[in-house]
């Protein structure tokens, strides 16, 4: 199966799931808050305080939700389908129990005494009137809901679900337009086309056309079927894979690659990459174990996750700082130090491309109050961020946020005049950039670090001992080398990972 | 009870129907004998739609008793009070979404009738009130007209067999020759049927037509209740006297103002 058929599958089962757990939740609901004006203001109020959560924000919110079982003893899975499954059900309420609550209002009330006048129960008066004349109104609502939900769905990649997200996600990080374009397409017409299933069923059934609506239905039933068959909630059948995870930028999709490739080639394990995890993500799900491995940088363990200012100038001292304080509070093990350090800095043009004629971040401070900085999403709530300003004196006349993949490009064209840049990305050089130097150490050193849930590590010696292999194997040079390969050549990162680690093995066998 | 003493089939007794503040039915106390139709006229908001309403307890009276073949309705439950009791209402309320035959068809079925026996039953009835089951058994409500619909309406009140019929301005909002015509039909039904239930209208020739006796009522009261000739020859009071004669100055008036 390809890997886009492989992708829609997935993408239509959390889809699928969202909306069958929707439309069981919200028909019920709808039904008894149609016969109840308190009941109704409630629900309704709260299916839209959901709606007005941003996607991304309502779905990220369920791993944390989803973690804090485990204080009452429920150990759920925190990052995957399940989380996802739940953020969609959620947001898919709203149009089902709205338009449900409206249809059955809107049912005309001299039909409804004349069900009342001819001897019906309550229950026939809904089934045999009320809930058919309504039906149009509450099956236009499943078809917002619908397309709402797999419109959505996409959004499930940066929690570890597999969705087209997967291929949305990548393609703007690694610039392969083709990819953003594929996962959307592919997006619409899954959600066009459950809509039009929809549709021909309740068309067929009102005008009683069995051509129409019994093709339909067995498709969707299947459908249906197959989504309630793939593993959302229960564990993975078999041996499970290894999950490696990935954060949202370029070198951290060719590394997870570079471990998962590393895996397959030297032990019988089958790995499986979740890319575009946030920070937070990715640690919490390391240390819930629901992420086995993935690679973090020791500057951002001490800023983000132990809250630390001043770091030590020293790389190995923090490192070993790092190390022991990952293992004594998080069981957390550092299999590796890969060898190279990707730091945050600040970037800047050169002056004769009209940049700054600083060289220093403390020559930048007293320019800074004239000029706009850009970051990543996470930069300016960092703990570095923080340290720069008060190390510096450093104010910005404006602080902008933008995707990873398009910083240097702005800084490039001028739209910005400094960028938090991540020094082993090949766009600086490419770009003729300039790093400014940390002449006061306000930014701690970043040695790339595999890092792995303490548990999986006891567990399968066999992969731990392929990734100490890795140790000091990838220098600065070579992971720019990685990264400039993606983003500016459009290799694709498996590609890339591959290739670096082909290199490694026929360098090794003469030896 | 095995003595045939004759108790009447629809009796009520001091119903009281108070909406929060407003009282729209005071104290009304009348009894309806096996085959008689007693049509309820007066104006709108007299009560008479409220009191009809008590006798299938689509409204529950605040006060008083109301009773079909002397047991209290209260100690029935609703759905199959009524359908022992044939309902049809001026806005009809036909299921849009089932045909003719199943809207007639519909109170049979939920006695539990087998199914040749409802069709029977339903053909029969749409014989009955003029509209031939073989052209308009399938037929959707929207396709029919204003008076059509009602006829359909009647038919559904008569399916069943129900013990009495309650119909609440059926006619009212027909043109008047349409209405002229269902007048008819209904009064060829009662003759032949025997129909025994309670008739309301704010029309005074109808309730003639239609009403073995008629009741008067007037701001929720029941003033009186008489044959035509009763009530013309002794008015209970003026509204009564003027209500009655409401017929003949409007035949006065239209023969004055002919060519």
């Amino acid at each position: 199966m390809t890997r886009l058929a492989e992708l829609a599958l997935a993408h239509l089962s959390l889809s699928l799931w969202a909306l069958m757990l929707g439309a069981a939740i919200s028909l019920p609901l709808g039904v008894a808050a149609a016969r109840r004006p308190s009941l109704e203001r409630v629900v309704l109020g709260a299916a839209s305080v959901i709606q007005t959560i941003p996607g991304l924000a309502l779905l990220a919110v369920m791993v944390p939700a989803l973690a804090s079982f485990a204080t009452v003893g429920l150990e759920l899975p925190a990052i995957g389908a399940l989380p996802a499954v739940l953020g969609l059900t959620l947001y898919s309420l709203l149009p089902m129990l709205r338009n449900t609550v409206v249809g059955l209002s809107e049912v005309d009330p001299a039909v409804k005494e004349a069900a009342r006048g001819v001897g019906m129960t309550p229950r026939q008066q809904l089934r045999l009137v009320e809930l058919p004349l309504a039906l149009p109104v509450i099956v236009a609502g499943l078809r917002t809901a619908t397309v709402w939900t797999v419109g959505m769905a996409t959004l499930a990649t940066p929690i570890g679900a597999s969705s087209l997200g997967d291929l949305i996600f990548a393609g703007l990080q690694t610039r392969d337009h083709r990819a953003v374009l594929l996962g959307c397409v592919a997006s619409a017409g899954l959600a066009l086309g459950l809509d039009g299933l929809i549709r021909a069923i309740e068309r067929g059934v009102r005008r009683r056309r069995r051509a129409l609506w019994i093709p339909a239905t067995v498709v969707l039933g299947g459908l249906c079927a197959h989504a309630l068959a793939s593993p959302v909630i229960g564990a993975f059948g078999g041996p499970r894979p290894v999950r490696i995870g990935a954060k949202p930028f370029t070198e951290q999709y060719v590394l997870g690659e570079l471990l998962a490739q590393r895996i397959e080639r030297e032990t019988d394990r089958e790995p499986r990459v979740l890319r575009s995890l946030g920070s937070h993500v990715a640690f919490d799900a390391l240390v819930a174990g629901d992420l086995d491995l993935y690679v973090e940088y020791t500057g951002t363990v001490w800023t983000a996750q132990m809250g630390r200012e001043a770091p030590p100038a020293d790389r190995a001292a923090l490192a070993a700082e790092v190390e022991r304080w990952l293992r004594e509070t998080h069981g957390v093990v550092v299999v590796a130090r890969l060898g190279f350090e990707n730091a945050y800095a600040l970037a800047a043009r050169a002056p004769s491309d009209g940049g700054p004629s600083v060289d220093t971040i403390g020559q930048l401070a007293a320019r800074a109050p004239d000029l706009t900085v850009a970051g990543d999403y996470e930069l300016f709530r960092r703990g570095e961020w923080r340290a720069l300003e008060s190390t510096y004196g450093l104010r910005f006349a404006e602080e902008r946020t933008m995707d990873p993949a398009l910083l240097y490009e702005a800084l490039a064209a001028g739209e910005v005049d400094v960028i938090g840049a991540y020094t082993t990305d090949g766009r600086l050089a490419a770009h003729h950039l300039r790093v400014l130097e940390d002449e006061r150490g306000a930014i701690p050193p970043y040695d790339a670090v595999i890092l792995a849930n303490r548990d999986f590590a006891a567990a399968s010696p066999e992969v731990i001992t392929a990734l100490r292999a890795l140790d000091g194997a990838l220098d600065d040079e070579a992971m720019r080398a990685l990264n400039r390969a993606v983003d500016l050549e459009g290799e694709p990162p498996e590609a890339a990972a591959r290739a670096w680690l082909d290199a490694r093995s026929t360098d090794a066998r003469p030896r | 009870m095995s003595e045939r003493a004759p108790e009447p089939t629809i009796e009520l007794s001091g119903v009281t129907v108070r909406f929060g503040e407003v009282t729209a039915v005071e104290g009304v106390c009348v009894a309806i004998d096996e085959g008689e139709l007693l049509a309820l006229v007066g104006g709108s908001g007299s009560g008479k739609t409220t009191t009809l309403k008590t006798i299938n307890r689509l409204v529950e009276p605040t006060r008083g008793v109301v009773r079909l073949r002397g047991e209290d309705v209260r100690a029935l439950v609703p759905h199959v009070l009524r359908r022992r009791v044939g309902y049809c209402f001026q806005r009809i309320g036909l299921f849009p979404h089932m045909t003719v035959a199943q809207n007639v068809g519909i109170t049979p079925r939920l006695l539990g009738w087998d199914a040749a026996r409802v069709e029977a039953h339903v053909r029969e009835r749409l014989a009955l009130v003029e509209l031939p089951p073989e052209t308009y058994a399938d037929r959707m409500p929207h396709e029919l007209s204003g008076g059509q619909k009602q006829r359909v309406g009647v038919a559904r009140a008569l399916a069943g067999e129900p013990e009495i019929v309650l119909f609440d301005e059926p006619f009212g909002a027909l043109d008047p020759l349409t209405r002229e015509q269902l007048q008819h039909a209904t009064a060829r039904l009662r003759d032949e049927l025997g129909l025994t239930g309670v008739f309301v209208t704010h029309d005074v020739v109808e309730a003639i037509l239609l009403g073995d006796r008629i009741g008067v009522m007037n701001e929720g009261r029941l003033v009186q209740v008489g044959t035509a000739r009763e009530l013309r020859e002794a008015p209970a009071d003026d509204y009564v006297a003027r209500l009655i004669d409401a017929p003949n100055r409007a035949a006065a008036l239209a023969r004055g103002a002919g060519p």
